[in-house]
């Protein structure tokens, strides 16, 4: 039960963050990809404030096994650079570079009721079911 | 020559909305040993495990309901989608199928992994934001869609 408040509480905060930081309006975030036109380097300080918090936090969770609630601290093991990852993260910048939205802005653009968003957002949903079909197990 | 457009230039709203989701990440670790990553925390939910679902749901369910506290407080800042219908739909499938075989997005890599120093995650956010800028600045125009 716990485990589902704090799961709220967080992407509350990530919500909002993006709000604030101006991520969650697909303009501002094409005024920073789109070199062609006067450019607004502004998210670049998105990820500089993000790091610098969340540095603090994964240095504790490095040294730990167990989180405050006495969960499992599961951190990715991965550590392969292998054409799934580089392919992957290709498409993934080319939908981006494409609309200026990415994951979390299309959760809080469907928040927002804004019609376009919502054809996106069925789009991603449905890509996340492609990748998991054409990776089931049989 | 890139001119900047220093007239919409926010680098103390944007440096202090990433602390947020800075703190979103740490509050998701600290307490749920979980990384912060939007595309895992959804997509996971297509290979759903016992007592690993609503979690996921409730992380989820925050973000969509974030613009209406957000609300509460004050006026929604303006949201300006630029992309076509047809545009959205294709970058969506994009989006959704690249960041699961890509194994992260702007979140999982960008902020939680640069945040643990994983290589992986350094390459895989320069290559979406090498592939970001190429098409918001190149490609996107050629094709207008």
């Amino acid at each position: 039960m716990m485990k589902n408040l704090t799961a709220l509480l967080s992407g509350l905060i990530f919500g909002i963050g993006l709000i604030i930081a101006g991520m969650a309006n697909p303009a501002i975030v094409l005024a920073f990809l789109d070199l062609s036109r006067p450019w607004n380097p502004s998210l670049a300080f998105v990820m500089v404030g993000a790091i610098a918090v969340a540095m603090l936090a994964f240095a504790w969770a490095k040294r730990r096994e167990r989180s405050l609630l006495n969960l499992n601290i599961s951190l990715p093991r991965a550590n392969e650079i292998d054409r799934a990852l580089l392919g992957g993260a290709a498409l993934f910048g080319a939908g981006w570079g494409l609309a200026g939205i990415c994951p979390g802005p299309a959760f809080v653009l469907l928040g927002t009721g804004a019609t376009k968003g919502i054809y996106f957002f069925a789009a991603m949903i449905a890509g996340f079911a492609l990748h998991a079909f054409l990776t089931r197990e049989r | 020559m890139i001119t900047i457009d220093w007239q919409h230039f926010t680098p103390y709203l944007s440096a202090a909305g990433g602390g947020l989701i800075g703190l979103a990440a740490a509050v998701l670790i600290v307490f749920n040993g979980r990384v912060a990553g939007v595309s895992g925390i959804a997509g996971g939910l297509f290979t759903p495990a016992r007592g690993d679902v609503t979690w996921r749901l409730a992380f989820l369910m925050g973000l969509v309901i974030a613009p209406t506290l957000y609300g509460l407080a004050r006026a929604m800042p303006a949201i300006q989608i630029e992309a076509s219908t047809p545009a959205l739909i294709i970058a969506g499938l994009l989006v959704g199928v690249g960041t699961r075989f890509g194994a992260g997005c702007t979140s999982g890599h960008g902020v939680c992994g640069l945040s643990r120093f994983s290589p992986r995650a350094l390459v895989a956010t320069l290559t979406f934001m090498a592939v970001g800028f190429a098409v918001a600045s190149f490609l996107r125009h050629q094709f207008s869609i």
